[in-house]
C-alpha cells in the first residue's frame, strides 16, 4: 500500500466524519465514511457499482442528509459554493450554450452583463467560444460535456463534484477531456471530487484515490499519487504511471474481495 | 495496377445521394398533389353518381348544388361561421388558461391535486352531449353556456398533458437547480415550464379539435334562439327544411375550420420547438 505524508498546509474545504447513509431500513449505501478535503485537492472515488460513490456526492451537495455523522464545511461556507457535473451533460435543451453556462449566475440573480466576460472566458477555456449560440442538440457528446464542465467552473466554486462525467464518452475524447480538465483545474484553481470506474483515469487525474467497496458501501484504502502536476501525455506513458495503476488496481481487487 | 486507379470518382454527389434527392423532390410534390387529386376524383364520382342515378336533390344534391348553396347563402353561412369560430376560439383560450393553470396549481400543491384531479377526470369521461342540456337549464346566457360546454371538452387534454410535462423534468437538472439554491418560482419558470412546453403543445393540438366539437354540440343543444345561429345550428335548421345542399355547405365549412385550427396550432408548435426539440428535427433517411 502506498503511503505518503498527510502533512498539508493548504486550507481545509470540507470534512466528513463517520458518515452513514441508510436508505429505507436496511440498504446501507455508505458506512463510516471519513474524508477531509483540502483546497486544491483532486480526489477520486473509485469502486465497484453500488459502493456509494454517488451517494457520497449527493450527501456533500446537500441533496440528501446523512443518517449519522457530520459534514463540516470550513469557514462557514456551505454547499451554495459548489459546481457539479453529472454522467450526462444535463444541459437545458431549450437554451443555448451561453444561456446554459449563465444558469448558476441567473439563479443567483446576477445580471448577464455583469458576468458576461467570465462566461465567455470559461467557454474559451473549454474551446467552445464559437459555439456560444448553438443549441445542445447541435453539439457532439464531448462538446456537451465541455459545456457542462464550463457551467460548473464558471462561478469559480470552491468545490466541484463530478459523477463519472466521462463514462459515456469514447476513449479518445476521454483522454482529451482528462488532459483539458487538469489544465482547467490549474487555471481556475478549484478543488475536485471525481467519481470514476476507471483505474487509469483516477491515477492520471488525482492526487488522492479513495478506493471503496460495496455492501455496505465503505472506504477501503486511500492511495496517494505523488506525481507532480502538470501531467500530460508523457506521464500517461511513464513507468511511474503504470506502477500507480497496478497498485490502484490491486487495491480495487482487494476492495472487491478477490485478492 | 496501382492503388491510385481506385481513387474516387470526382462526382460532387454520389449516386445514392442523387437518388435520395430525386425521391425527396418527388415526395414533396406528391404530398400536395395526391390529396388534391383524390378530392377532385371524389367530387367527380359524387357528381356522376347523382347524375347517373337521377337522385333527387333533397336526398343527395350534387357538388354543383352544394357549391351554389355555399356561394348563394354565403352571407348566412359566413355569419354562422363567425359565431362558431368565436365560441371555439374563446373556449380554446379558456381551456388553455384553465388547463395549464390547474396543472400548475396541481404541481405546486399535491393536496390540491389529490382533491381535485378525480373530478377533472369525471368531468372528462362524462359525455358533454349528456351534460349540455342541464347546463342550458341553469345557465341563462347562451353564449356562456356554449362556452362552458366547449370548455369542458377542451380543457382536459391541456390539463393532463401539461401535468405530465411539469413532472417530466430531467431529474439531474432538477438536482442541479436545487444545488444552486433555485427558488420554487425559478424552478417552475425556468425549468418546469420549458420542459412541459412540448407536452402542452401536444395537448393543445387535441384541445383545438375538441373545442370545435364542444362548440358544435353546444349549438345543437342550445338551439337558435337568442344569440343567432352558428354553423351547427344552421345544419340542423337546414335539415328540418330538407335543404340538404346547405347542410353540406355548412358541414364543409366546419371541416375547413377544423383543418385550419389544426394547421395553425401545428405552425405554432413548430415555431416554438424547431430550434431545440427532437420532435422538430429533420433527419436524413
Ligand atoms: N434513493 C435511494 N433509495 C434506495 N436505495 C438507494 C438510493 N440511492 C442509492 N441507493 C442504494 O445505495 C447503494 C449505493 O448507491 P450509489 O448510487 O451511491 O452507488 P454508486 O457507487 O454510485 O454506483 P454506480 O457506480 O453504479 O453509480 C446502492 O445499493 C443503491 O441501490
Ligand atoms: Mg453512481
Amino acid at each position: 500500500m502506498l503511503q505518503t505524508t498527510p502533512l498539508d498546509s493548504r486550507p481545509p474545504v470540507l470534512r466528513m466524519a463517520g458518515i452513514n447513509k441508510t436508505f429505507g431500513r436496511d440498504v446501507v449505501a455508505l458506512d463510516g465514511m471519513t474524508l477531509s478535503v483540502n483546497h486544491g485537492d483532486f480526489i477520486s472515488l473509485l469502486g465497484p457499482s453500488g459502493c456509494g460513490k454517488s451517494t457520497a456526492l449527493r450527501l456533500i451537495s446537500g441533496l440528501i442528509s446523512p443518517t449519522a455523522g457530520r459534514i463540516e464545511w470550513a469557514g462557514g461556507q456551505s454547499q451554495d459554493d459548489l459546481g457539479i457535473v453529472f454522467q450526462e451533460p444535463t444541459l437545458m435543451p431549450w437554451a443555448t450554450v451561453v444561456e446554459n453556462v449563465y444558469l448558476p449566475f441567473r439563479l443567483r440573480r446576477q445580471p448577464y452583463g455583469s458576468v458576461k466576460d467570465e462566461i465567455l472566458e470559461v467557454l474559451r477555456l473549454v474551446g467552445l467560444e464559437q459555439f456560444q449560440n448553438a443549441y445542445p442538440r447541435e453539439l457532439s457528446g464531448g462538446m456537451k460535456m465541455r459545456v457542462s464542465i464550463a457551467r460548473a467552473m464558471a462561478t469559480h466554486p470552491r468545490l466541484i463534484l463530478m459523477d463519472e462525467p466521462f463514462a459515456a464518452l469514447d476513449e479518445i475524447t476521454r483522454h482529451k477531456l482528462n488532459n483539458d480538465l487538469l489544465e482547467l483545474k490549474a487555471k481556475i484553481g478549484c478543488t475536485v471530487i471525481f467519481v470514476t470506474h476507471s483505474v487509469w483515469e483516477s491515477v492520471f487525474l488525482s492526487d488522492r484515490i479513495i478506493v471503496m467497496a460495496a455492501r455496505p458501501g465503505r472506504v477501503i484504502e486511500e492511495l496517494h499519487v505523488d506525481a507532480p502536476y502538470p501531467r500530460g501525455e508523457e506521464f500517461r506513458t511513464s513507468a511511474e504511471y503504470a506502477g500507480y495503476c497496478r497498485a490502484t488496481s490491486d487495491a480495487l481487487h482487494r476492495a472487491m474481495g478477490d485478492r | 495496377m496501382s492503388l491510385a486507379d481506385n481513387s474516387p470518382v470526382t462526382a460532387p454527389v454520389d449516386v445514392e445521394e442523387r437518388q435520395r434527392a430525386r425521391r425527396r423532390r418527388l415526395e414533396q410534390i406528391a404530398r400536395y398533389t395526391l390529396p388534391v387529386l383524390v378530392m377532385v376524383l371524389a367530387i367527380w364520382l359524387w357528381d356522376r353518381i347523382v347524375v347517373w342515378n337521377e337522385i333527387p336533390h333533397y336526398i343527395l344534391p350534387g357538388p354543383g348544388r352544394v357549391w351554389a348553396s355555399l356561394t348563394g347563402d354565403w352571407s348566412i353561412l359566413y355569419e354562422a361561421a363567425l359565431l362558431t369560430a368565436k365560441t371555439t376560439i374563446l373556449a380554446l383560450i379558456l381551456a388553455v388558461i384553465g388547463g395549464a393553470g390547474l396543472a400548475i396549481l396541481f404541481d405546486q400543491s399535491k393536496l390540491v391535486e389529490m382533491s381535485l384531479y378525480p373530478y377533472a377526470v369525471i368531468l372528462q369521461v362524462t359525455p358533454v352531449v349528456a351534460i349540455a342540456p342541464l347546463i342550458f337549464i341553469y345557465v341563462e346566457n347562451k353564449t356562456v353556456g356554449m362556452l362552458l360546454c366547449a370548455w369542458i371538452v377542451a380543457f382536459f387534454p391541456v390539463l393532463s398533458s401539461t401535468t405530465l410535462g411539469l413532472k417530466s423534468v430531467d431529474h439531474n437538472l432538477r438536482d442541479l437547480y436545487k444545488i444552486y439554491g433555485a427558488t420554487r418560482w425559478q424552478q417552475l419558470w425556468m425549468l418546469q415550464l420549458p420542459s412541459a412546453l412540448p407536452y402542452f403543445l401536444g395537448g393543445l393540438k387535441i384541445a383545438g379539435g375538441l373545442s370545435l366539437i364542444g362548440a358544435v354540440v353546444a349549438e345543437l343543444v342550445a338551439g337558435t334562439g337568442g344569440v343567432g345561429a352558428g354553423l351547427a345550428a344552421r345544419i340542423q335548421e337546414a335539415g328540418y327544411r330538407l335543404n340538404i345542399a346547405r347542410m353540406f355547405a355548412a358541414l364543409s365549412m366546419i371541416a375547413a375550420m377544423g383543418v385550419f385550427i389544426f394547421a395553425a396550432l401545428s405552425v405554432l408548435s413548430y415555431a416554438l420547438l424547431h430550434k431545440w426539440h427532437e420532435s422538430a428535427i429533420k433527419r436524413e433517411n
